[in-house]
């Protein structure tokens, strides 16, 4: 075991390492990239052993992927962003293969306009896909969770393509202490993929993933799928109670941070999670009975969970780092419907759209957030969703337009 | 700035502080302004991304204040120190910036003897850095600079020693001027200025720009760090090689000659590599500059 100074994207290609990947096709993409360039240069050293092989495409990419897990060997791959949406229709399609491997998403706000910096758009275009999601907060997440998410794509009772996701920037450029675990320890973890059913050799011809006709066996095959996505709640919890066992770290399916005796709670998930954290233990030493939530799990989504956690609080704000155009954040509708109709349920449940395309989250805005909440439960009336955006920012926004000779008669009065 | 950034990250780290370190990428160009973030604690860091409080910034160019995308000014208060590489005295930096913090200078002329080039800043900010924060030692410095650059030549290694080191001996009385930040208290914080956005016709509101050509306008010749200069009496004229070459389309025929725009030049030196006859000189910027008012005061 060492503690080394490592990015989200290094401590990403540890854990492919560390998990003995047979096969990694990849294509690169910024900010991914990093990951398959640490990982060609290990296959290259032959610190590593198996093949790393350059495709034309994600699309292509992930296919192979696909393919390459059905034929029993471990499979790692690695995207971000254009890519995971170039990638999309083979996404939903390996997930119905109902074959396991483990995906990287280095989370980068979609185009158009394009830009470089996280939000959680592009990985939750992949939500519905039957692909399962853990979100990281930290770069020994990152490591961690890989590890974590061979055993649960693996599981029989699973059976399904994990995506891990960390945000660009904040976690795959940021170097921080991580611990590397020793390769016999993970080894006893996660052993050598029992492949089971999966199999495709010489000479003993079989057809996967076979087209069907007629609603009843595609209902039967996709309500499986759910099934299993469902069940994977219960593995999850299996595999990280091992994971604690023998790591001595704890990553549950919802990260608790002082919710226990809080009045008013954040939910938020991702690496900007760790801020709302700090707005927390401040809140508290200024006698603020705060506490916050982070779903690790978004795919199967722990409801009970979260509905337990939350039974009997005042006041909910989610915080979400996406935006679904003409509805709002998508953790919002879910959190809410979780929590409808249920006895104890929060009666105030506030929605913020923040950190879209990087865009940073200051420590006045999460104290904010538990006032305006607190405010509503004590009023009983819930504020409209609210972008987190300054008058400062509509100034600089307005600055570039006016070099873009936007004709100022079209912006009317400012708010 | 990235090597600086884990030079400085890597000492934090060896002297057993909780270490973040993260560059931070605009534009993916060449001579764009570029800038990485350390944070360092005895416990654990919850705060990621940008530092909104900075109790140190470091500015590697003295070109860079003048730059509103390199935003070195952004979040500096009374209690940050400023370093800057220059030419120039604090004072003078002091005066032109309208500072009141404290600002010290690493004058730029301790690197030149080896070498005019950029390779040595990243280890003369971590030095000048290590040495303001007041709980680096020399020899974890000169040990976090060889970790770091370990993939370099031996040559490149000790050189860079040499010129961190000497950033650091250089700032000897500045020893601890750096004092760690309290971050944001949430009793009685002040509340941000959210607005409400008002609904705008897309044509307003789409990402267009409809000005013509204000790519003009930005004088990317700033991000140079070194100089084409083309020889006249080397230069065959051969004008569709350069000019077709130049990303930046910085090089303008007229009368079948080329000639650089100096303000749109990046210094990417394709030129300098196409050029068939080899007739483009490669200058250092500031040497060139120095050149430049030699002359203009000679014209006086």
């Amino acid at each position: 075991m060492t503690r080394e100074l490592l990015t989200g994207n290094l401590a990403a290609a540890w854990g492919a390492r560390l998990a003995r990947v047979d096969y990694v096709p990849a294509f690169p993409i910024t900010p991914q990239t990093e990951i398959i360039e640490t990982l060609s240069d290990w296959y290259d050293s032959g610190v590593m052993a198996g093949r790393l092989v350059t495709l034309e495409s994600e699309h292509s990419m992930i296919t192979a992927a696909g393919a390459a897990a059905a034929t029993g060997v471990r499979v790692f791959s690695a995207t971000s962003s254009q890519g995971l949406l170039y990638g999309m229709e083979m996404i939903y399609t390996v997930a119905g293969w109902r074959v396991p491997f483990v995906l990287v998403n280095v989370s980068r706000a979609l185009a158009a306009p394009v830009t470089l910096e996280p939000d959680h758009n592009d990985i939750l275009a992949a939500r519905d896909s039957g692909m399962l999601q853990i979100h990281c907060a930290n770069c020994q997440e990152v490591l961690d969770s890989l590890l974590i998410a061979y055993r649960l794509a693996e599981d029989p009772r699973v059976r399904l393509p994990v995506i891990v996701n960390l945000d660009g920037f904040y976690l795959s450029f940021t170097r921080e202490p991580v611990i590397i675990p020793e390769p016999g320890a993970v080894d006893a973890f996660l052993p050598a993929f029992d492949a089971e059913s999966i199999r495709f050799r010489a000479s003993q011809p079989e057809s996967q993933a076979v087209a069907v006709l007629g609603g009843s066996p595609y209902s039967y095959f996709r309500y499986e799928t759910h099934l299993a996505a469902l069940e994977a709640l219960k593995v999850y919890d299996e595999v990280a109670a091992d994971f604690t066992a023998r790591f001595g770290r704890s990553h549950a399916a919802v990260e608790d941070y002082r919710c226990g005796d809080a009045e008013i709670v954040l939910v938020m998930m991702g690496s900007f999670a760790t801020k709302a954290r700090e707005a927390v233990e401040r809140l508290r030493d200024a006698g603020v009975a705060a506490g916050l939530l982070r779903p690790r799990l978004l795919r199967p989504f722990p409801a009970d969970r979260l509905r337990e956690y939350l039974a009997g609080k005042r006041g909910v704000a989610v915080i979400d780092q996406n935006l679904s155009m003409g509805k709002g954040g998508v953790l919002h509708s879910e959190i809410a419907s979780a929590l409808y109709g249920r006895k104890d349920a929060p009666p105030v449940l506030t929605s913020f759209i923040g950190g879209l395309g990087g865009r940073d989250i200051s420590a006045e805005e999460f104290y904010e957030m538990v006032s305006v909440t607190r405010e509503a439960a004590d009023s009983g009336t819930v504020p409209p969703p609210r972008l987190l955006y300054t008058r400062d920012e509509l100034r600089e926004v307005r600055k570039l337009q006016t070099i873009a000779r936007v004709e100022r008669s079209e912006l009317g009065k400012e708010p | 700035m990235k090597t600086a950034s884990r030079i400085l990250g890597r000492a934090f780290f060896a002297e057993g502080f909780e270490v973040q370190d993260a560059p931070r990428y605009g534009a993916e160009r060449r001579g764009a302004p570029i800038f990485a973030y350390v944070r360092a604690a005895r416990e654990a860091i919850n705060e990621r991304g940008i530092i909104t409080t900075p109790d140190l910034v470091v500015v590697a160019d003295d070109t860079l204040p003048a730059i509103p995308a390199a935003g070195t000014l952004a979040g500096v208060d009374d209690r940050t120190v400023l370093l800057i590489i220059s030419r120039e005295p604090a004072d003078t930096w002091r005066s032109r910036l309208n500072l009141s913090c404290s600002v010290v200078v690493i004058r730029e002329d301790v690197e030149s003897p080896v070498s005019e080039e950029m390779p040595f800043k990243g280890a003369v900010c971590a030095g000048g850095a290590a040495h303001l924060v007041g709980v680096i030692p020399r020899p974890t410095l000169a040990q976090a600079i060889e970790r770091e650059l370990d993939s370099m030549p031996a040559a490149m290694i000790e050189a860079n020693l040499e010129h961190g080191l000497a950033a650091f001996d250089q700032l000897a009385d500045h020893a601890g001027a750096v004092q760690q930040g309290v971050g944001v208290s949430a009793d009685n914080p002040r509340p941000p200025q959210w607005v409400d956005l008002p609904l705008q016709p897309a044509g307003a509101a789409a990402p267009v720009i409809q000005a013509a050509a204000t790519s003009v306008e930005v004088h990317t010749g700033l991000w140079r760090s070194v100089r084409p200069v083309i020889d006249d009496e080397r230069c065959v004229g051969c004008w569709w090689v350069c000019s077709t070459f130049c990303p930046d389309g910085a090089i303008e025929v007229r009368d079948g000659r080329p000639h650089i725009d100096y303000e749109h030049c990046k210094g990417c030196m394709v030129c300098v590599a196409k050029c068939p006859p080899h007739a483009i000189d490669t200058i250092p910027e500031h040497a060139a500059q120095q050149a430049d008012r030699e002359d203009h005061h000679r014209d006086a």
